[in-house]
C-alpha cells in the first residue's frame, strides 16, 4: 500500500519508494541520504511551519509538507 | 600565480606562497569553530571571485614552525552544484580556475550526522586532493551511548581521522601534527577514490565525460578527471546556473544525460546510490552500539520547543525579547554616544572655532562619526541574541516554524528575525540577512527590511502628527487620534514591505523554488567565545566598511546644507552680534539675544544653501506631494538619518537645529506657515503625505552604506533608493492628490 510521506504518522517508519518532482529536488534529496528503498523514520510534524522532520540513516533532516507529497513511500 | 602541474600529474603549488588549508564540511558541523580555534580568531574576511560569498582566511603555525594559511570554504553537503554560488564548494576545494587549489583540504565531520557527512567526504577523496579529516561533537555522539571508531574510520578512508572537540579545544594539536604531516607528504591524504562503479555502462559514461573535463582542471590527473566527470554529470543540465564549464564538457554531459534517460537509466541515482551503498556496506563499523528511537535530549527540549502551543509562545516570548532589546535596552547606550558626541561637536567647535572649517570638523566629521557609532548598541545586541540562536540551534527551529509564513511572501524562513529588528532599524537588521545562506534570500530581505518602521521614524511622525491633527480628539470616544495613527503607520508599512517581497521575489528576484531540506542540529551550550567573535567581527566590519560611507556622505550632506556662505553673508550677524555684546548688560538677556542671532543665521545660511535651491528648483515636482521647498530641505536633510528631519525643519524656521519632536514652538510654527497665497503650508493632508513619504522613502544614508556591505556593489544599494524612492513620491502624490480630490485639507 504506497502513500505519499506526508500522510505519516510520528513515529512510524516506512521505506522510500520513489521520489518525483524536478531533478534539482531529487538529487538533492539524494545527496543527503534519501535514496529509493531507503527506511524513513518520521520524526515529528512542525504543523506550524508545514515542516515534517525526519531520520535517515542516522541524520536528521526536514523538509516542507508540500515537498514530502513528492515522495512516496510504503510501509517496512 | 597559477598552480603548476608536476611530472606526476599532481598539483604543487608554487614555492613563493604559503600552503594553504581549506577547510570544508557539511552546514552545523562546527566550521566556523574549528576554524577559529586552529586561527586562533584572526581572519581576514575576503570575497570569493564573482559571487558575494565571505571568505574569511587565516594563519596557523604547525608543530614545526611551518606558517600556513587556512581557508574556509562555504558549508556544503555536496559538491555537486547548479548555482554559482554553489559552485564555489568544487572551485575551493579542488583549485578550479579561477580559485588555487589548497595544499591539503581539512574536512569537518559531524560524528553525530556521520554518514551524510561521511557522502561530501567520499566525494572529495576522489578529486585527489590531499584530505585530512576532522571528527567534530564525537563527545555528543558518545553522550546517546554510541561510540565512534575513529580508527577503522581511518582504515576505510585512507586518510588521517582525527578527533577534535570545537567546544573544549581537545585534539587541535593532534590536528595540527596530521596537517603537518599531509603537507610534507601529500601522498598520506590521497589514497584514491574509495568508490568506483562496478556497472560497465556507467563507467563508459564517466570515461567519456572525463576527456572533455579541461587540463587546467585536472592536471594530467586521470582519477581527478573522473571525480570531476562524476561531479559534472551530477551538476550540469539545461538549466543550471554554472560559469565557466566549457561548452564541449556541457554537451558531452547532456548528450550522455540524454542517452542514459533513452534507456531507461538514471545517472544521478546510480552515482549517489554507488557511494551511499560504499558508506552503508561500513557504517556499523564505524558507529557501534547504535540505540536507535532512544529520545535524545534534543527530543525532549523539542517536544516542548517545537510544542504548537508552548512552543510558539516561547517563539513569542524568545522574539519579544529580541525586539525589546533593541527598541529599549539599547537607548540608554545610544543616548549616551549620542551625548557624548554632541558635547564633543560643541567642544570641538570652542577649540577650532566657529569658521567653516570648525564646523566641518565638528558638524560633518565628528556627527559622522556619531551616527556610525549609534548602531553599535543594536549591532551588538542584535548579534549577541543571533549568535545565541545560531549557537544553540534555536535559530533552525525559528526558521521551520516561520517557513510557511515567510514563504507564502517568498521569504526565507530565517528572514524573519531580520524583518522583525527592522522595525528597530533597517541597519542591524541588514547586517543580520548573513544568517541566510543563498544570496538571493539575503538580498531580497535587504531589500524590503528599509520598508519597515524604523524608530528613526518615530520623531517623524509623533513631530507632523501632534502639529498637524486633533490630538485631544477620541475615535469611537475611546481610542486617542496620535495612538492610532501610530498603528496605522505601523500597520501600513509593515503590508507594502510584505508586498514588495512578494513582487520583488517573483521579479527581480525570480528564482528556482528551493526545496527545503534542511536539518534540525542537535541542542548546543553555546559556544561564548564564537558568540563574542561574530558581535565584535559584525561591529568591526560595520565601523570599517559601512562607516566609512556614513562619514563622507555625512560631510557631503554637512557642505550641501551650509554652503555657500562666504564672510560677507555672516557680516551681518557679526555685527548684530556685536551691537548686543556691546549694549545689552545683563548676561541672561544677552545669552539669549544671541542665541536668537545665531538661529537667525542658521536659518538664512540654510535658506541660501545648496539644498535649498535644489529644493526651490524642484518645487515644481514637490508641490504635487503638498510639499514646499522648505519640507523639500527636511526630506534632504533626512538623508543622514530620518529624525535629523525634525532638527532641519527647526533650523528651517530658525527654532534652532536643537529643537526636537515635543518642542511646542516648532509645532506651534508649522502650524502658522503660510504659503504665498496665504493659505496654511501645513494641513493634516500634507502631514499625511509627508508620513506616507517617510514611511516609504528610504531616506538613510546608513542603510545603503549597510547594504554596498553587504552586497559588496553599489548596485543594490542604489536600486534600493531609487525604488523606494518611486515608490514614495507615488504614494504621497496619490495620497495628496487623491486626498484634495475627496475634498480633505
Amino acid at each position: 500500500m504506497r502513500h505519499s510521506l506526508d500522510t505519516v504518522l510520528p513515529g512510524t517508519s516506512v521505506r522510500l519508494v520513489r521520489i518525483g518532482g524536478e531533478r534539482a529536488f531529487r538529487c538533492r534529496l539524494m545527496e543527503l541520504g534519501l535514496l529509493p528503498g531507503t527506511s524513513v523514520r518520521m520524526v515529528r510534524r512542525v504543523d506550524l511551519g508545514g515542516v515534517l522532520e525526519l531520520e535517515v540513516r542516522g541524520a536528521r533532516l526536514s523538509v516542507r509538507h508540500g515537498e514530502a507529497r513528492e515522495l512516496v513511500v510504503e510501509p517496512l | 600565480m597559477s598552480p603548476s602541474p608536476s611530472a606526476h600529474g599532481e598539483v604543487s603549488p608554487p614555492d613563493a606562497r604559503l600552503a594553504r588549508v581549506a577547510i570544508a564540511g557539511n552546514p552545523n558541523t562546527g566550521k566556523t569553530t574549528v576554524f577559529n580555534r586552529l586561527t586562533g580568531a584572526r581572519a581576514k574576511v575576503g570575497n570569493y571571485p564573482g559571487v558575494t560569498v565571505d571568505r574569511e582566511i587565516g594563519g596557523l603555525t604547525l608543530p614545526h614552525g611551518r606558517k600556513v594559511e587556512v581557508v574556509d570554504v562555504p558549508g556544503t553537503y555536496s559538491l555537486s552544484a547548479r548555482s554559482r554560488e554553489e559552485q564555489i564548494a568544487i572551485q575551493a576545494i579542488c583549485g578550479l580556475p579561477p580559485l588555487e587549489p589548497p595544499d591539503v583540504v581539512l574536512l569537518v565531520l559531524d560524528a553525530t550526522q556521520l554518514v551524510r557527512n561521511l557522502y561530501l567526504a567520499l566525494q572529495v577523496i576522489e578529486t585527489e586532493m590531499p584530505v585530512v579529516l576532522a571528527l567534530n561533537m564525537s563527545d555528543a555522539l558518545e553522550a546517546t551511548g554510541q561510540t565512534l571508531d575513529r580508527e577503522a574510520l581511518e582504515r576505510e578512508l585512507g586518510v588521517p581521522v582525527v578527533s577534535v572537540s570545537g567546544k573544549t579545544g581537545a585534539g587541535f594539536d593532534v590536528l595540527a601534527a596530521a596537517l603537518e604531516r599531509v603537507l610534507e607528504d601529500p601522498r598520506r591524504g590521497r589514497p584514491g577514490a574509495r568508490w568506483r562503479p562496478d556497472d560497465p555502462v556507467l563507467e563508459a559514461d564517466l570515461r567519456a565525460v572525463a576527456q572533455k573535463v579541461p587540463a587546467a582542471w585536472h592536471h594530467g590527473n586521470e582519477s581527478r578527471a573522473r571525480a570531476l566527470a562524476a561531479w559534472a554529470l551530477l551538476s550540469i543540465d539545461e538549466r543550471d546556473e554554472l560559469a565557466d564549464a566549457p561548452p564541449e564538457l556541457r554537451s558531452t554531459v547532456l548528450s550522455r544525460r540524454k542517452l542514459a534517460a533513452a534507456a531507461g537509466r538514471e545517472i544521478d541515482g546510480e552515482i549517489i546510490r554507488g557511494r551511499y551503498g560504499w558508506i552503508d556496506a561500513r557504517a556499523s563499523a564505524f558507529v557501534k552500539q547504535r540505540k536507535s528511537g532512544a529520545p535524545t535530549i534534543t527530543d525532549r527540549i523539542d517536544k516542548v520547543l517545537l510544542h504548537p502551543i508552548i512552543g510558539f509562545l516561547l517563539f513569542l516570548l524568545a522574539m519579544g525579547v529580541i525586539f525589546q532589546s533593541l527598541f529599549t535596552w539599547a537607548s540608554p547606550a545610544m543616548d549616551l554616544i549620542d551625548g557624548t558626541f554632541a558635547t564633543l561637536e560643541a567642544s570641538t567647535l570652542d577649540a577650532i572655532g566657529h569658521g567653516w572649517f570648525g564646523d566641518l570638523i565638528a558638524r560633518g566629521l565628528v556627527r559622522g562619526v556619531g551616527v556610525v557609532l549609534v548602531f553599535l548598541p543594536q549591532i551588538l545586541l542584535l548579534f549577541f541574541f543571533l549568535g545565541l540562536m545560531e549557537d544553540t540551534g534555536y535559530m533552525a527551529r525559528v526558521a521551520f516554524m516561520m517557513d510557511r509564513l515567510m514563504k507564502s511572501i517568498g521569504l526565507h524562513g530565517r528572514a524573519f528575525v531580520p524583518m522583525l529588528s527592522g522595525f528597530a532599524c533597517a541597519v542591524p537588521a541588514i547586517l543580520a540577512t548573513r544568517t541566510m545562506e543563498r544570496q538571493r534570500d539575503r538580498t531580497l530581505t535587504m531589500l524590503v527590511v528599509p520598508l519597515m518602521t524604523c524608530s528613526a521614524r518615530l520623531p517623524v511622525y509623533t513631530l507632523i502628527i501632534a502639529a498637524l491633527f486633533a490630538t485631544e480628539q477620541k475615535v469611537f470616544g475611546f481610542l486617542p487620534v496620535p495612538g492610532l495613527m501610530m498603528v496605522a503607520m505601523y500597520v501600513f508599512s509593515t503590508v507594502i514591505a510584505l508586498v514588495a517581497a512578494a513582487v520583488l521575489g517573483r521579479t527581480l528576484l525570480r528564482a528556482e523554488r528551493v526545496p527545503l531540506i534542511l536539518e534540525m542540529p542537535p541542542y548546543r551550550v553555546p559556544h561564548w567565545p564564537s558568540v563574542l567573535r561574530m558581535m565584535w567581527t559584525k561591529s568591526k566590519s560595520f565601523i570599517t566598511e559601512a562607516g566609512k560611507v556614513i562619514v563622507v556622505c555625512s560631510i557631503l550632506m554637512w557642505f550641501f546644507l551650509r554652503f555657500p556662505w562666504s564672510a560677507s553673508d555672516a557680516a551681518p550677524f557679526e555685527t548684530e552680534r556685536a551691537t548686543i555684546v556691546a549694549t545689552v548688560s545683563d548676561e541672561t538677556a544677552r545669552a539669549e539675544a544671541l542665541v536668537e542671532v545665531d538661529r537667525k543665521e542658521e536659518a538664512t545660511r540654510l535658506e541660501r544653501s545648496i539644498a535649498a535651491r535644489v529644493g526651490r528648483t524642484i518645487e515644481p515636482v514637490l508641490a504635487p506631494l503638498g510639499f514646499d521647498w522648505k519640507l523639500g530641505i527636511g526630506v534632504m536633510g533626512a538623508f543622514v538619518a530620518r529624525e535629523v528631519f525634525v532638527g532641519t525643519m527647526g533650523a528651517v524656521y530658525g527654532i534652532g537645529s536643537d529643537a526636537d519632536e515635543e518642542s511646542t514652538a516648532l509645532r506651534d510654527r508649522m502650524r502658522s506657515e503660510k504659503r504665498s497665497d496665504g493659505s496654511p503650508a501645513y494641513t493634516p493632508l500634507v502631514g499625511l503625505s509627508v508620513m506616507v513619504f517617510f514611511a516609504l522613502a528610504c531616506q538613510c544614508m546608513s542603510t545603503l552604506a549597510a547594504v554596498k556591505r553587504e552586497t559588496h556593489s553599489w548596485r543594490w544599494p542604489t536600486f534600493l533608493f531609487v525604488y523606494m524612492g518611486v515608490l514614495a513620491y507615488v504614494a504621497s502624490f496619490v495620497v495628496y492628490q487623491g486626498g484634495k480630490l475627496l475634498g480633505a485639507t
